[in-house]
């Protein structure tokens, strides 16, 4: 894929505007139904600019878990939930929230746009699947293991917390 | 590949999925805490085997040296002490007994590895490891209180999650590599035309980390979780894992930022002085004793960064000492509060009144520990306030040490506090206050922990000598 051609251009702002405008709206709507399905279209965009940026199993997998099993699953806890009428609340923080997000969010475009970035990773690999599982099994094993015991720890919480006495 | 770097972390996951497994079976429940506390000889004993053997392993994820030996052997003994003071809370949920011990388990594993990696990912996960079981026990209680403190928990190590990973991006992507060696060697080069970008990683990574070690201005959610959460978990909130964080600040900092030419420790200086000073001010006008212990050991955090504030080997070795010294000290101090508790039925302060003629030996315990966080000998909290402070006076930072000195004069006041409740007030029953075995086990280990670390100071700061030189080895 030549990164210099307009489609490319194009398409990478059609999902960077989808991605932060979805995430705008799970801030800023009211019902929390709406916030979820925003959340959807965000994991969409994500997905396409990882297209963009050649990583084909990566967006494959962000709309097979992300948009797909994990927007269902916060669809359910929505749905289970009692008192979800009162919708996505404020509280009085907002106004210091609010400044510090913009005071963040102009220190990273800054950093963003003025720093020198390393760029020697060497050429896209031809085929993506099978060098990811020869990194996440080679150099990677280890995070890759402590995950499954995370996932452990974190099931057998979510299970004793949602557990009726 | 070679596994034996790990064995100790390996089995400590097999343990918990071992408690997870028989609590099915198991009818005495008493059978189970045997089991978790014993067990933990296991990864004690291959933990051993490491000792003298330093090396990188596993492509570089996992490191050997004095450092990471020595908090696996320190984060297994907190947490087989936590194990055996929570013999009578677990009564409080008897369904979820066996998922409790093995989330202190696996949360300890969680430690191990923060204390013996230096590559990102790993860190990341691993910290999430250690912090994810620590919200669920949290909660455990289930009432409003515990409600409260597990979301704010979660929620604020999600946030602080996200700092941290913004600011490990911005130090890839300034480097090119994850492993902190080698970002160590890259930053000088690519941040001396990128300073902004440095500054702001840094910041991210102070901000991200400071959740962990409960600093001023990321304490907000500490006296809360504290409070709601059950006291065993609280203990273990304040000592473990503000341990592994520290443990983690250190091997990250002077590593990563070992030559790049940005003054990271004045960010330490500058927290320390808040921490200390807003911890104990704030603790002036506790009526709980979790909260004033929680305050307590934000100032806490605010003395053990005097040892960050230098940069040097000298600080971080006065660092660690003061940890393990920490340690036991406010473990003891949980545990007694834990056996009070259980009988009193209170954590107010008012109502520890008289307590020495009703229990004398639980008192005395928990005098001789506020005595040492107040750091008058012949207690541990003496040596390692003194070594910390002495430290960094030799580093020029007299003012640093100066203001330690002040803030720890000041803490005296709410420390005898609690004493004087204790002892000069008229109890309102003369019911004499009842420990059950395991939990004065584990009480009596602390407190001889307090005494024998302020006894064995010079051989003690020989060994945290050794692991902080290890991190300084290029």
């Amino acid at each position: 894929m030549n990164t210099n051609e307009p489609a490319v251009t194009i398409a990478f702002y059609v999902f960077s505007a989808l991605t932060l405008g979805g995430a705008a709206g799970v801030v800023f709507g009211r019902n929390m139904f709406h916030a979820a399905l925003f959340l959807v279209a965000s994991f969409f965009g994500l997905a396409g600019i990882y297209v963009l940026l050649q990583a084909d199993f990566l967006a494959v997998v962000q709309v097979l878990i992300y948009a797909g099993a994990i927007s269902i699953l916060v669809v359910f806890a929505i749905m289970l939930t009692r008192q979800v009428e009162r919708g996505n609340e404020w509280n009085q923080l907002r106004g210091p929230g609010l400044l510090l997000g913009v005071l963040l969010l102009l220190g990273l475009l800054f950093v963003l746009t003025g720093t020198q970035w390393y760029t020697g990773m060497g050429p896209y690999p031809a085929d993506t699947v099978s060098t990811l599982a020869r990194q996440i099994f080679g150099p990677w094993v280890l995070p890759f293991e402590v995950a499954s015991v995370l996932l452990l720890a974190a099931l057998v919480g979510a299970i004793i917390i949602a557990r009726e006495e | 590949m070679d596994l034996t770097p790990i064995l100790p972390e390996i089995s400590l996951v097999g343990l918990a999925i071992l408690v997870i497994i028989l609590d099915l079976f198991i009818r005495r429940k008493e059978t189970l805490l045997f089991v978790s506390v014993a067990g933990l000889i296991v990864p004690a004993l291959l933990t051993t085997t490491l000792i003298g053997r330093t090396g990188s392993y596993l492509f570089d994820t996992v490191i050997l040296d004095p450092y990471a030996t020595f908090f696996k052997f320190v984060f297994l003994v907190a947490a087989a002490l936590v194990l055996l003071a929570s013999a009578d809370y677990v009564d409080r949920f008897r369904l979820y007994d066996g998922e409790y011990y093995a989330l202190i388990l696996l949360s300890a594993a969680g430690m191990m590895l923060m204390a013996s990696t230096r590559e990102l990912i790993s860190i990341y996960i691993a910290l999430e490891l250690a912090t994810i079981p620590l919200a669920v026990l949290a909660g455990l209680q289930k009432d409003a209180r515990a409600g409260e403190a597990a979301l704010k928990y979660l929620l604020l190590a999600g946030l602080s999650s996200a700092f941290l990973l913004y600011g490990m991006a911005i130090l890839f992507g300034l480097t090119g590599t994850t492993d902190l060696v080698g970002i160590g060697r890259g930053l000088p080069e690519a941040a001396g035309i990128n300073r902004g970008a440095l500054a702001m990683a840094l910041v991210l990574l102070v901000a991200g980390l400071g959740f962990k070690i409960s600093a001023v201005p990321f304490q907000f959610w500490a006296p809360d979780v504290y409070e709601g959460a059950p006291t065993p978990v609280t203990a273990y909130l304040s000592v473990a894992s503000k341990m592994a964080g520290f443990a983690l600040v250190l091997r990250f900092f002077t590593t990563a930022f070992a030559t790049a030419a940005i003054d990271w420790p004045l960010i330490f200086a500058v927290l320390s002085v808040l921490s200390m000073t807003l911890g104990n001010i704030v603790a002036f006008v506790q009526t709980n004793i979790k909260r004033l212990l929680a305050y307590s050991s934000i100032a806490a955090a605010g003395y053990i960064m005097i040892g960050l504030a230098s940069g040097t080997d000298l600080g971080a070795s006065g660092l660690i000492f003061f940890l393990l010294s920490y340690a036991f000290t406010n473990l003891g101090a949980f545990i007694a509060v834990i056996a009070i508790s259980e009988q009193i039925g209170s954590d107010d302060i008012a109502d520890y009144a008289g307590l020495a003629r009703r229990a004398p030996l639980l008192a005395f315990a928990l005098t001789f520990c506020l005595v040492s966080l107040l750091g008058i000998p012949p207690t541990a909290g003496f040596a390692a306030k003194f070594y910390l402070f002495a430290g960094a006076v030799q580093q020029g930072l007299l003012w640093l040490a100066v203001i330690g000195v002040i803030n720890s004069a000041i803490s005296a006041y709410y420390y005898i506090k609690v004493v004087r409740a204790m002892y000069l007030l008229e109890p309102k029953t003369p019911a004499p206050v009842k420990i059950s075995a395991p939990v004065a086990l584990a009480l009596f280990a602390s407190a001889a922990g307090v005494l024998l670390v302020f006894i064995f100071a010079w051989p003690i700061i020989g060994l945290t000598e050794a692991a902080s030189r290890s991190l300084f080895v290029r």
